[in-house]
């Protein structure tokens, strides 16, 4: 391997990036083709120079990272893979028995959308998949790269910045994958692997540092949070003359609802956040937000870090002791409900103060549809009726969870209520819905702007199909149930020339059409 | 007994342990790993149940494969399936007297062995053809789909290259085997042919336990796949969260207390 000028560190080595100034947004067709690898080839790497900006010192140290690049890294780095393959059973066996039988090579949004071979996920998981072998296994030792065995050097290093920043952890490989090879598991794990030895991903690592100083992922203090809820209170009631409220830290308030806080102010996520507030206004349950636990996003889970999921759950936990609710519900957030649902209960439960004749936690969705299918709030569609709706499956809540009591709930009950607020609802094409459903290319920890152009490429399947029921339906509105699919759509729509009132939540139709007002 | 079955009968028996010893030390480190959270790939069953109907359609066609491409998957299971009618049919070797269930199979099916080398080389086609499945290909994967020709092509002209030359006849195939099963080796039948399939299939048994070929136990133990997905139902209890949560209570304090402190930064 070619050495790096000797004017550059390691740490620069790796960090380094460049912006394309070519980029082409890719052309609207309507359908989605998959690039041959020959282009790929001869654009070697094409998207190997995009990187996320490297967490700072300081911000490594607040989340208890070493603050750079570590001077013995590359057996740093081995030692942590090994103590994740004692402690990981997905990763143990994942990083075994692949056959690179290839059906997951055009699975990935990020291999359709940016043609660069490495960002097939089987390709992917082989920047990690080499050093295991390398280190770990008697065929890597003996036969040595004919295995595919490498050691992690500089150039590998700097691939797997690159690369396990370019996956989203969609899971949408794992699904055609003969034997469920989650490269979601790998990529966490590389990702924990470079934090260990002090590389970290800024976007990610910031954000985390700001939820257990503040509370949340968007910095925002208490005082700004409470300003931010009234003022919001005083626009609905101007607008609809009713005086729903948000309440904030109510002790013994039915429900706490603990929703992203994108919801508090970014738009369209905001709408969603007033939708909710009508729900509990109208159906009479009195319920709260926390200001502990004003985040339902959990960025532990992009960095692989147990410790860090573990810590950023907590806040729930002692928000749930501070306020006592009976309920515990989940607002529109796609890795949110993943973490909540699946891992919630193993992180901070069992929740035995709840009322345990509901689930916990309980989807805003599940929790709305509920009253709907009772009667207990009533939706008028026609409030709707400037809306062709269609309905993205955000990843995580597809693949990664569930809605009710069956399988697949989290596809039907979604569309449901969806259903019960418009009157025009059409499906993309089924080959990306449900657990087909591609990713919006900002999952993951990729939702910020230096690596905009694989935030776009990586959106191109979706925005093939949008543009497709666009075309043929006269779509309009791209109902969302997650606040990174709200800001990754609004920031890319644009991009494809659509315009980026498109994108909008689940719960900001059921708030257009909730009939307010006393009930029957 | 000849210098020949002595190597033989001891590569028969050096092959097998190392297969037998280093299948298990695999899959008894594929089960004994932790999971440390439930991560079932949805929609997934609610039941114990359900996971088996899952891992059935896993197992018996390949269902996932099939979903995510067909053409892979019709070479795929072809191999398969071949592979499981030429096993089968080597169980005359093992069984005495062969039970007429195995003697009709051996009567009638004349195909499976060539499906399973034809199915071999079109997933050696496809390897070299598709850009993709080329770009993703290691040395390893080439020489264990000629590894299997090998032994598939070997086994097809012992079958039915009539040459007695080159060839034993059954008996004494079966003779030799059941020595080796038995611990009594007889001697090994000192045709070309024969000796170069059954050297190849123990290196396929040495090979194995090291190699890929352990997705054959491994897609038993894949979370994403053999999880029931009940995670608000049944609360799942990681093993090693106790030592992290310890551990994660004593430093979690201290990086955010030192960053507070400007003399720090």
């Amino acid at each position: 391997m070619a050495e790096p000028p000797a004017e550059k560190t390691a740490v620069e080595t790796v960090a380094e990036s460049v912006i394309n100034k070519n980029f082409k947004v890719p052309e609207l067709i309507g359908e989605i083709n998959v690039p041959r690898v020959e282009d790929g080839y001869r654009r070697k790497g094409v998207t190997s120079a995009i990187k996320p900006h490297m967490a700072k010192p300081a911000v490594q140290a607040k989340v208890g990272f070493p603050e750079t690049l570590v001077d013995n890294w590359e057996e740093a780095a081995v030692k942590r893979l090994g103590e994740l393959l004692e402690k990981y059973k997905s990763l143990q066996v994942y990083l075994d028995i692949c056959v690179r039988c290839g059906s997951c090579t055009d699975k990935c949004q990020f291999f359709i959308g940016s043609n660069d071979p490495n960002n097939m996920p089987v390709a992917r998981a082989e920047l990690l998949r080499r050093v295991y072998k390398k280190y770990f296994t008697t065929e890597g030792k003996i036969f040595g790269k004919l295995a595919g065995a490498h050691r992690l050097d500089l150039n590998l290093l700097s691939d797997w910045y690159a690369y396990f920043h370019q996956c989203s952890q969609c899971r949408r490989c794992s699904v055609f994958c003969p034997y469920g090879i989650d490269t979601a598991e790998i990529s966490m794990a590389a990702r924990e692997i470079m934090d260990s030895i002090g590389i970290g991903q800024k976007y990610v690592n910031e954000i985390l540092g700001k939820v257990h100083e503040i509370g949340n992922n968007l910095g925002m203090n208490p005082k700004a949070l409470a300003a931010t809820l009234e003022s919001t209170e005083e626009d609905i009631e101007e607008e609809d003359g009713v005086p729903v409220k948000l309440p904030l830290d109510q002790e013994g308030a039915d429900v706490l609802l603990v929703t992203p806080s994108a919801d508090f102010f970014a738009s369209p996520h905001i709408e969603s956040l007033i939708g909710y507030a009508k729900v509990f206004h109208q159906a009479g349950i009195s319920w709260t937000l926390s200001t502990a636990a004003s985040e339902a996003g959990n960025f532990g889970m992009f960095i692989g870090s147990y410790t860090q999921l573990e810590k950023v759950a907590a806040r729930v936990r002692n928000a749930i002791g501070e306020l006592k609710p009976k309920r515990l519900v989940v607002g529109e957030c796609g890795h949110a409900w993943r973490v909540a649902y699946s891992f919630w209960n193993t992180l901070i439960g069992p929740f035995d103060t709840l009322d345990p004749r509901y689930p916990a936690p309980q989807h805003i969705v599940e929790f709305t549809l509920d009253l709907v299918r009772r009667g207990a709030i009533k939706l008028d569609k026609s409030a709707n009726d400037e809306f062709t709706v269609t309905f993205h499956d955000s990843c995580n809540v597809a693949r990664g969870s569930r809605m009710g009591d069956r399988p697949g709930g989290q596809f039907t009950m979604p569309r449901e209520l969806i259903k019960a607020s418009c009157n025009k609802y059409v499906d993309m094409d089924p080959s990306t819905t449900m657990e087909k459903t591609f990713c919006c290319g900002g999952g993951g920890g990729l939702l910020t702007d230096e690596i905009l152009e694989i935030r776009v490429a990586g959106a191109m399947p979706r925005m093939q199909a949008l543009h497709a029921v666009m075309e043929s339906d006269g779509v309009n509105f791209m109902a969302l149930i997650c606040a990174i699919c709200k800001a990754q759509f609004t920031k890319v729509l644009p991009k494809y020339g659509i315009p980026m009132t498109v994108a909008g939540g689940v719960h900001q139709l059921v708030g257009r059409a909730i009939e307010l007002g006393a009930k029957e | 007994m000849s210098g020949l079955t002595l190597i033989f009968g001891l590569f028969f028996y050096v092959s097998i342990a190392i297969f037998l010893v280093g299948f298990m030390a695999k899959v008894w480190k594929y089960g004994s790993t932790p999971a440390p959270l439930k991560i079932p790939q949805t929609p997934a069953p609610v039941s114990a149940p359900g996971v088996g109907v899952r891992y059935l359609q896993e197992v018996f066609v390949f269902k996932s494969l099939f979903r995510g491409n067909k053409v892979l998957w019709l070479g795929g299971y072809l191999f398969h399936l071949g592979l499981l009618f030429v096993l089968l049919k080597h169980l005359r070797f093992f069984i005495a007297p062969t039970s007429s269930i195995l003697s009709t199979l051996v009567k009638f099916d004349v195909y499976s062995g060539f499906i399973l080398v034809a199915a071999l080389i079109f997933l050696l086609i496809l390897r070299l053809a598709i850009d993709r499945h080329f770009y993703i290909s290691l040395a390893s994967d080439y020489a264990l789909l000629l590894l299997l020709i090998g032994i598939g092509g070997t086994g097809l002209l012992s079958r039915f290259w009539e040459n007695g030359h080159v060839r034993p006849s059954v008996p004494e195939v079966k003779n030799f085997v059941a020595g080796l099963v038995t611990f009594h080796p007889a001697s090994v039948p000192e045709h070309k042919l024969f000796l170069i399939h059954f050297s190849l299939v123990m290196l396929l048994l040495i090979y194995f336990p090291f190699s890929k070929l352990m997705h054959a136990g491994g897609v038993f133990y894949s979370p994403t796949r053999n999880q029931i997905d009940n995670p608000r139902e049944k609360r799942w209890v990681n093993p090693w969260a106790k030592q992290v949560t310890a551990a994660a209570a004593a430093p979690a304090a201290a990086p955010v207390a030192a960053a507070e402190e400007p003399s720090e930064g």
